[in-house]
């Protein structure tokens, strides 16, 4: 009788902390989206915030808040969370950690099939969907010119990654020169991803909330593909078609981030990275994490762009690739 | 209890001709050791038992359906794998990895239970990783890895055991642990196909024994009708000397 209790210790205790990161993270969020709604050219005092959010207060603040920052701020968080989790799912499939959308290229391909949608005179849905199509292509160039024969190994895989990139950077270059002047401006931020031109939150955080529903179920799932192909297989899982889900997903996420904010770098690889650090491997906090912690991290990052060398204003990619390099090359240098 | 055959099976090893079709079944009960030299085919054929490789001509039959028609939650239910090679991409703990075994059990939604847990941890001690619990897999040794892999297996629970070489990287004294515990599984009621180098782990323990020679010959029977020496020093192409030890025979190689 006594065998059928597990001891309370270990297991327990690591079930219950799995609920913690979750409840941590979306109050870290919350103050973030606060933090970017009150900094800013003019800064808006806790009470005068306090006030607007209860529907009373300056008229000038709340159109500053609900019109200009808070749409801009959700942009932003929409726009981390789908990259921190693309990222997530691209490691797990590529069971390697350095697996990343802007590294491998994929934001490239999304950029260059928005750019030449737009050149050629389409606008709105038809863009995403160039990107959408784009960022798939993208995605099955560099996995199956990294595969060959045998497996992704991560030289082969970021090399392949990273000559695509550069490929199709130099082919939005080459799109930015001779289109017309007077988009230049707005085209700029495929290169290197800014929010100022992002055209509204909703897509970005309307696809966030279905990932999360459709990534809770297979995480568990996910954690065993980890695991090699073969061992997911013997333990049941339909490793093809699930392979195949997740690559749709992470194709698609980045595609529609690329369409908000341009081709943001190295939130994918980051995100997971560090909450790995802390909370381990299990998808099943890792994915939700992402999602909250690659939306906290760019609205802070974007904050800290339109502030630092305020009134000019950084594009938004500058800050995240500071951040992304380093802790690339450290994971670089660790893997040998 | 569930019955695991092979049907005028012929593995798909490229650049090889088709050779001798197997047909055996793996009954309850029964502890199965396949032998034969390197490269002779002992783990294509247990993937294709496990239905993780198409066989190039015949088929795999659990209980009389083709492995081709299940699905594979269904067959992990049933069908548990102890691999040679083991990936490991991401950091893992020893006790996260004995837990996966119970993901064929639990449906998408479903948390692992307190018969999970405890299935986990009995697969631990008996395989003395109680203390290893916490470490991450990547840090073990060989042999403690192979312990943490077969842990996992124990702790899925199947009906029939498909390992190769159980027993790699293991120290005398878990060799005999673990042979001793895929006798114990076969004794109660489940069937167990294992590779082996060993031959004397395999004249000791294994019930059944399938010869797998590498031109694709193959002879398969009861122990004691396969364990003749000509034909083992047919199967290594090395000239053995035979010793009986307590009643037991034991096979030394010559010179």
């Amino acid at each position: 009788m006594a065998a059928t209790e597990p001891t309370p210790t270990a297991w327990s205790s690591a079930r219950r902390i799995r609920r913690l990161p979750l409840v941590l993270l979306i109050v870290v969020a919350l103050a973030s989206l606060l933090v970017a709604v009150g900094v800013g050219s003019v800064t808006i005092s806790p009470q005068s915030l306090w006030s607007v959010l209860m529907g009373q207060g300056d008229p000038l603040y709340r159109t500053l808040i609900f019109e200009l920052r808070l749409p801009r701020a959700l942009a932003a968080f929409g726009t981390g969370g789908l990259l921190a989790v693309a990222g997530a799912l691209m490691q797990v499939l590529l069971r390697n950690p350095l697996a990343d959308p802007y590294v491998l290229g994929v934001s490239g391909g999304a950029a260059v099939a928005a750019l030449a949608a737009m050149l050629v005179g389409l606008g709105g849905i038809a863009v995403s969907g160039s990107a959408f199509v784009g960022a798939l292509v993208s995605t099955l160039l560099v996995f199956g010119l990294a595969h060959g024969t045998g497996s992704w190994t991560p030289t082969r895989l970021l090399l392949t990654g990273v000559v695509v990139a550069a490929g199709w950077g130099a082919m939005i270059t080459f799109m930015l020169s001779v289109g017309p002047t007077e988009q230049l401006p707005g085209m700029l931020y495929w290169l290197m991803g800014d929010l100022a031109y992002s055209r509204g939150p909703w897509p970005a955080l309307g696809l966030l909330a279905v990932t999360w529903l459709v990534l809770m179920p297979l995480a568990r799932s996910l954690n065993v593909l980890a695991r090699g192909p073969l061992q997911a297989a013997a333990l049941g899982v339909a490793v093809r078609s699930l392979e195949g889900a997740v690559y749709v997903m992470a194709s698609l996420l980045t595609a529609v981030a690329v369409t908000t904010a341009g081709s943001i770098a190295f939130i994918g690889l980051v995100v997971p990275h560090m909450l790995r650090l802390v909370w381990g491997n299990d998808q099943r906090v890792i994915l939700p994490a992402s999602i909250l912690a690659g939306g906290t991290l760019l609205t802070l990052a974007d904050t800290l762009a339109r502030t630092l060398i305020a009134p000019e204003q950084l594009p938004v990619g500058v800050i995240t690739a500071l951040l992304g390099v380093p802790t690339f090359l450290y994971l670089l240098y660790r893997s040998r | 209890m569930s019955v695991l055959e092979a049907s005028g099976l012929v593995i798909d090893v490229p650049g090889r001709e088709d050779g001798q079709p197997l047909d055996f079944a793996i009954e309850p009960g029964q502890l199965w050791g396949v032998l034969g030299p390197n490269g002779a085919g002992k783990t294509t054929l247990l993937h294709t038992m496990a239905g993780l490789r198409a066989p190039r001509r015949g088929q795999v039959l659990l209980d009389g359906t083709s492995l081709a028609r299940l699905r594979r939650r269904h067959l992990a239910q049933a069908l548990g794998v102890v691999f040679q090679e083991r990936q490991d991409g991401f950091p893992a703990t020893v006790s996260e990895t004995v837990l996966i075994g119970r993901h064929p059990f639990l449906s998408p939604w479903q948390q692992e239970g307190t018969e999970d847990l405890r299935l986990a941890e009995e697969a631990m001690a008996r395989l003395e990783l109680e203390d290893l619990a916490e470490r991450l897999v990547s840090q073990l040794s060989g042999g403690e890895r192979q312990r943490v892999a077969i842990a996992t297996t124990l702790t899925q629970s199947p009906r029939l055991w498909l390992a190769d070489e159980p027993t790699n990287h293991l120290d005398l004294r878990h060799q005999v642990a673990v042979m001793t515990l895929l006798a114990e599984q076969a004794r109660n009621g489940r069937g167990v196909l294992l590779c082996v180098h060993d031959l004397n782990l395999a004249a000791r323990w294994c019930d059944h024994l399938l010869l797998l020679y590498p031109d694709g010959d193959a002879c398969w029977g009861a122990a004691q009708d396969m364990l003749v020496p000509d034909a083992l020093e047919r199967l290594y192409d090395q000239p053995l000397m035979v010793a009986e030890i307590n009643s037991a025979r034991v096979f030394v190689p010559s010179n």
